[in-house]
């Protein structure tokens, strides 16, 4: 009760810091990527970071559902890559859209099967199993396309070029879309709900009567139906199928969803976050772009902002119990 | 003769957050002597012993080793000055041989340093194996060793260490009874190199063959040291529970209905339960008392699905097969695990989340949460159990035991129980909360369900129960109803002090 009180009357900073610290951090690159370059705040600069960030952002729901769960998915760069060429494959053969992402998603959740199957029934670290998955499925497609792009993809591009009301790229709707549903499925559902208890505390859950492995193999497939999404948009973007793309394209989903607050141990995490953190993922990359920063050393940066998202998770943690947000 | 005292304690005061685990403990050890420690669960045994060994710090009060005032930070500390602590539950590493686990921590250098001399470890080893008379190949794996060789080679060791005090906390709790006479002269040896021994136990056998001194802990406080001689098992018992049972316990009597829950023949897979019979009634409070290790734990997560057993198990009539918990929510049986951090609750997640936890299904449409419905369910219970917490959306780890406790319990109850399990509810839990507890129980009872409460606090058990069963080494040994209830009777029972008799 006292604690109430002297909250109430006295403004805690630290709380409200700590809270709307990565806001205040999105809202800070919008305004130094503005001074930093005139070409920063165009309409074309812009609608390119949105365009940019989707793949990645896309990639980042799924990892975001996985962490919650106390899960990981390191296959996810090859995974996209695997469906993303199939879903070519299949359109330059057939012409047709919709067979071509249904064979991505059939393909990606195969995989995201095997992830889950082998985290809960054969008891395997998800690091470790995911792992394996990725040089898999990233063997697969060079064995697929023998290690040759197909280039002419056709009106497939039109995934990525195309606009909605003129203005919102296409690949920004979608990765909205999948925003929407990674909020609904965290807050509406029961699902989401057995994901953030069994990522909180696994032995609690199942002695809830909640089944982990279920639940884990269910948020597996979720997941890999996002990134047979994220491989489409992305060898549109490409405008061609490459066998070698989203390498390590991970490692960025890691990043978007510690930087909103997901935490590596479980049980903690929100879609919104995610979408903030992808977004200032994004924006540093596109400052760096513009005022020429070598590639190399921005995969430097990228690191360390990883790095030390998840220490400011860890020590914020240590500070104090922390309270759910819902 | 106070020149002969070893370790002395004046005033001892430990306080954790929340509870004060030892209050003004005074009494003294005399050297070369088995002195046993004696208390129910939570009387503070544990806690004293490792301020002795340095695991923790006392927040008052001095200890006095050979009459110096000495204060340990560390167990580092503690073994600097001859300290040893055996712990109840044994650490090692599986792979390690039996050289390695010797000279853990003091692995001779080679002149590179970071290199182990493997020459010179051997030897080593060897010459602490020869000091207790020991013969094992040194290159054996821990992992193809018994418990008991493990705990033989773990007090060589310490003795190796120089050690003068050896601590004991419940040392036979995992052994079979040739292992224990083998560990009983072992001790007897190293009394008679002059060495202390601590032994902490509430087995009663044990501690009349082996102590030379014991002294009885209730509640945090010293009660009473005397020599064993002095003690019978019945003025013994009567210092270890102690107090009265006056108005703690809201107990009434409500009439008893027909059997609900029955268990025939049931044994579990892996965790030495055999052959347990009981049946539970519609509102009855059935109690199972035993000491912690007595398989009463390992029993009822079978029962609930976490575990495996087999045996007949009977609900309304009709057998029912329980293989996880979802089947045993299925038929209205449910559980209030003992340790409520690691199995009760979702600390990071909120108070509305971890209530609704179980009871998803039911406020859920296609796999949507009825939200509304869902709030309105859970204050209902939020509100009738008391919960302290400025509102629902709270993180549980905030709360505190007593509270995370009514969380547990508003979860189950949202779910309309036919027969709740509580494993030790009051554990950890001011005495303020327990009182709500017991209430919320009687309540409980009165609407129609079955509780079946666990404990090794007597006086909770005789203050709540209508029937209590006892239990000793993985066996019922006794079912006691309510105008038969004394504590001597019952504590005799759960320590197989009447077994031991009729042998």
């Amino acid at each position: 009760m006292s604690q109430n009180k002297s909250s109430g009357k006295t403004v805690n900073w630290s709380a409200i810091l700590n809270k709307y610290a990565i806001h205040i951090v999105l809202i800070v690159l919008f305004v130094v990527g503005t001074l930093a370059s005139d070409n920063f705040l165009t309409l074309k600069n812009i609608t390119n970071i949105l365009r940019q960030v989707s793949v990645q952002c896309v990639l980042a729901f799924g990892m975001t559902l996985l962490i919650i769960g106390g899960m990981i998915d390191l296959s996810m760069g090859a995974v996209a890559a695997l469906s993303g060429f199939v879903a070519c494959g299949v359109y330059v053969s057939t012409n047709q859209l919709i067979p071509a992402l249904l064979a991505a998603i059939i393909v990606s959740m195969m995989c995201g099967l095997v992830n889950g199957v082998t985290v809960t029934y054969f008891k395997l670290p998800p690091f470790i199993a995911t792992m394996g998955m990725d040089l898999v499925a990233r063997g697969i497609v060079y064995i697929y396309s023998g290690g040759n792009p197909i280039y002419q993809i056709g009106s497939f591009n039109k995934l990525s070029t195309g606009y909605l009301f003129g203005i919102v790229p296409f690949p920004t709707v979608v990765m909205l879309l999948i925003f929407l549903i990674t909020l609904v499925l965290l807050r509406k559902t029961k699902i989401g709900r057995q994901i953030y208890a069994v990522g909180g505390n696994e032995e609690a859950a199942r002695a809830s009567g909640i089944s982990v492995e279920k639940t884990k193999i269910k948020t597996y497939l979720i997941s890999s139906c996002f990134v047979a999404i994220a491989g489409c948009l992305l060898m549109a973007r490409l405008n061609s199928a490459m066998p070698d793309a989203a390498n390590g394209y991970h490692a960025d989903a890691v990043a978007a969803a510690v930087i909103g607050g997901t935490a590596f141990s479980g049980g903690i995490g929100t879609a919104s976050g995610t979408l903030i953190g992808g977004l200032i993922v994004g924006i540093l990359g596109n400052i760096l772009d513009l005022v020429g920063v070598q590639s190399y050393i921005q995969q430097v940066i990228r690191g360390s902002i990883i790095i030390a998202a998840v220490a400011w998770d860890i020590s914020s943690k240590n500070r104090k119990v922390r309270v759910a947000h819902r | 003769m106070a020149e002969d005292n070893i370790l002395e304690f004046r005033n001892i005061l430990k306080v954790f957050p929340g509870v004060v685990a030892l209050k003004d403990i005074t009494f003294s050890i005399k050297r070369g002597c088995v002195h046993v420690i004696m208390g129910e669960n939570g009387a503070g045994k544990s806690t004293l012993m490792k301020i002795i060994s340095g695991a923790h710090e006392p927040d008052g009060g001095e200890l006095l080793l050979d009459g110096k005032k000495v204060s340990f930070k560390t167990p580092q500390e503690a073994r600097e000055n001859h300290i040893a602590m055996i712990y109840q539950e044994l650490q090692y590493v599986p792979m390690f041989s039996v050289q390695e686990f010797l000279m853990m921590g003091r692995e001779p250098e080679c002149r590179v340093k970071g290199f182990i001399d493997w020459k010179s470890l051997r030897a080593q080893a060897q010459k602490i194996l020869d000091l207790g008379s020991l013969h094992y190949d040194l290159d054996k794996k821990l992992g193809e060793l018994s418990v008991s060789d493990i705990q033989l080679l773990e007090i060589t060791r310490a003795i190796s260490f120089d050690a003068r005090i050896i601590i004991m906390d419940e040392p036979t709790s995992a052994l079979t009874q040739s292992e224990v006479d083998r560990l009983f002269e072992n001790i007897r040896k190293l009394k008679a190199q002059g060495i202390t021994i601590l032994y902490i136990s509430h087995k009663m056998d044990e501690i009349f063959k082996i102590g030379d001194y014991i002294t009885v802990m209730r509640d945090g406080t010293y009660i009473d040291t005397r020599k064993t001689e002095e003690y019978t098992m019945e003025s013994l018992i009567r210092q270890m529970v102690g107090r009265e049972i006056s108005d703690v316990y809201p107990k009434e009597q409500i009439e008893i209905g027909k059997t609900v829950f029955e268990v025939k023949h049931y044994s579990t897979w892996y965790t030495g339960v055999h052959d347990i019979n009981f049946h539970v009634r519609e509102r009855e409070i059935l109690g199972i008392a035993g000491l912690m290790g007595a398989g009463r734990t390992e029993l009822v997560s079978a029962l609930f699905g976490l575990d495996r057993g087999e045996g007949t198990v009977i609900m309304d009539g009709r057998e029912i097969k329980v293989k996880n918990v979802r089947g045993a929510l299925k038929h209205g049986l449910m559980m209030a695990t003992e340790d409520r951090r690691r199995m009760g609750i979702v600390g990071c997640r909120s108070i509305l989340e971890n209530i609704s936890l179980p009871n998803l299904s039911r406020i859920s449409y296609f796999g949507f949460l009825d939200k509304r419905k869902e709030q309105k369910a859970v204050s209902e219970m939020f509100q009738k159990l008391k919960i302290k917490a400025p509102n629902m959306n709270v993180a549980v780890s905030t709360l505190s035991g007593g509270n995370q406790q009514k969380v547990v319990l508003s979860k189950w109850l949202l779910s309309k129980p036919r027969v709740l399990i509580l494993d030790d509810p009051t554990r950890g839990i001011d005495v303020s909360a327990k009182y709500e507890i017991y209430r919320l129980m009687m309540e409980m009872a009165k609407s129609g369900i079955s509780i079946i409460m666990i404990s090794s606090e007597l006086p909770e058990l005789i203050g709540m129960c209508d029937r209590v069963y006892t239990m000793y080494e993985g066996r019922f040994t006794g079912e006691i109803s309510r105008q038969e209830f004394t504590q001597e009777r019952i504590m005799e029972h759960m320590t197989g002090g009447e077994n031991n008799e009729s042998k």
